[in-house]
């Protein structure tokens, strides 16, 4: 394994990590974009560049819009 | 429950979970030491017998073309459900002035959405001689108009994709793909059947069916995020 492919790994745990300390939704809902980038990230250290395309249209930008719009449904920043 | 019980049994379950993906991760094949035989046989054949470079696209779009058929009804339902659902009864008068107010949003925005629907369109049009394909393509484009939304306003948005165009790609996308099948039994061959002209290997005109499922799959991937986002955007606007 090369150090670039050991950095995306732990980019992507840390992220993780970000995905589920957020406590508030609305941070949670950017923080999980940017989790998908760095899965994208990933796939593209790891030579399976379809994957990271499939990764980063779902879920750093499909998952991220309907979470936003969601939200912004419910009102406010904290549906409780 | 307590909440030292709670540290307690996360502890355990903690440790003993760790212990198994210690386990079982210190057992996987080194990287780029794959055993598959299905995998090392289509590398193999798929460039020859397919004329495309991208053995994915060779997969999703004819080997396994029958799965991607599969998919492509399961986002044509999901997408009908969700409009079914939500398009009903709904006010279609006066919307609130929702212009993006900062200059740099603006800007950068807008300046995006030109190169996000090329390269959508890029990566749907050269799905099988590069990374990519249809359904990936479809997103990016369609992620692009939404930028009109996103760094615009609303209005531009829907003047951009218009409800009857994008109700008409939805349906096309999902036909086509069907229809390129039922012609291979109309020719006599299998369903699904590549049965057009395989062309030059790296070329754009190559892959017979594939080109024709792949474009389909575009139209019809790019059609359904832009009516989903169309319709959860009218529940907020």
């Amino acid at each position: 394994m090369i150090p670039l492919q050991v950095v995306a790994i732990a980019l992507v745990g840390l992220a993780g990590l970000a995905v589920v300390t957020a406590r508030d939704p609305l941070r949670q809902a950017i923080v999980l974009g940017l989790f998908g980038l760095g899965l994208g990230v990933l796939f593209v250290v790891f030579q399976a560049p379809d994957v990271a395309l499939s990764v980063l249209v779902a879920s750093a930008v499909a998952l991220p819009f309907i979470l936003l719009t969601a939200l912004a449904k419910l009102g406010g920043r904290d549906p409780g | 429950m307590r909440r030292e019980t709670r540290l307690w049994l996360f502890g355990v379950a903690g440790a003993a979970l760790a212990g198994l993906m210690g386990w079982a991760i210190a057992g996987l094949p080194s990287f780029g030491d794959f055993q598959g035989e299905y995998g090392r046989i289509l590398n193999s054949v798929a460039e020859p017998e397919r004329h495309v470079w991208n053995v994915v696209s060779a997969v999703t779009f004819d080997y396994r073309g029958l799965d991607t058929l599969g998919e492509e009804l399961m986002l044509f339902a999901a997408v009908m459900g969700v409009a079914l659902l939500l398009r009903e009864a709904r006010d279609e008068g006066e919307r609130p002035e929702d212009a993006v107010r900062s200059d740099m949003i603006g800007a950068v925005g807008l300046g995006l959405v030109g190169p996000a629907v090329v390269v959508g369109l890029y990566v749907i049009a050269h799905g099988y001689l590069t990374a990519g394909g249809g359904f990936q393509g479809g997103v990016a484009t369609a992620s692009g108009l939404v930028l009109l939304y996103a760094a615009g306003r609303y209005s531009s948005y829907r003047a951009a994709s218009p409800r009857a165009l994008i109700d008409f790609a939805e349906g096309t996308g999902a036909g086509v793909y069907a229809a390129v099948g039922v012609a291979a039994l109309v020719v006599g061959a299998a369903f699904l059947e590549n049965v057009l002209g395989l062309g030059t290997t790296g070329t754009l005109a190559a892959g017979g069916t594939i080109s024709l499922l792949n474009a389909a799959t575009g139209l019809e991937v790019t059609a359904a995020v832009v009516l989903i986002c169309h319709e959860f955007l009218e529940e907020v606007m």
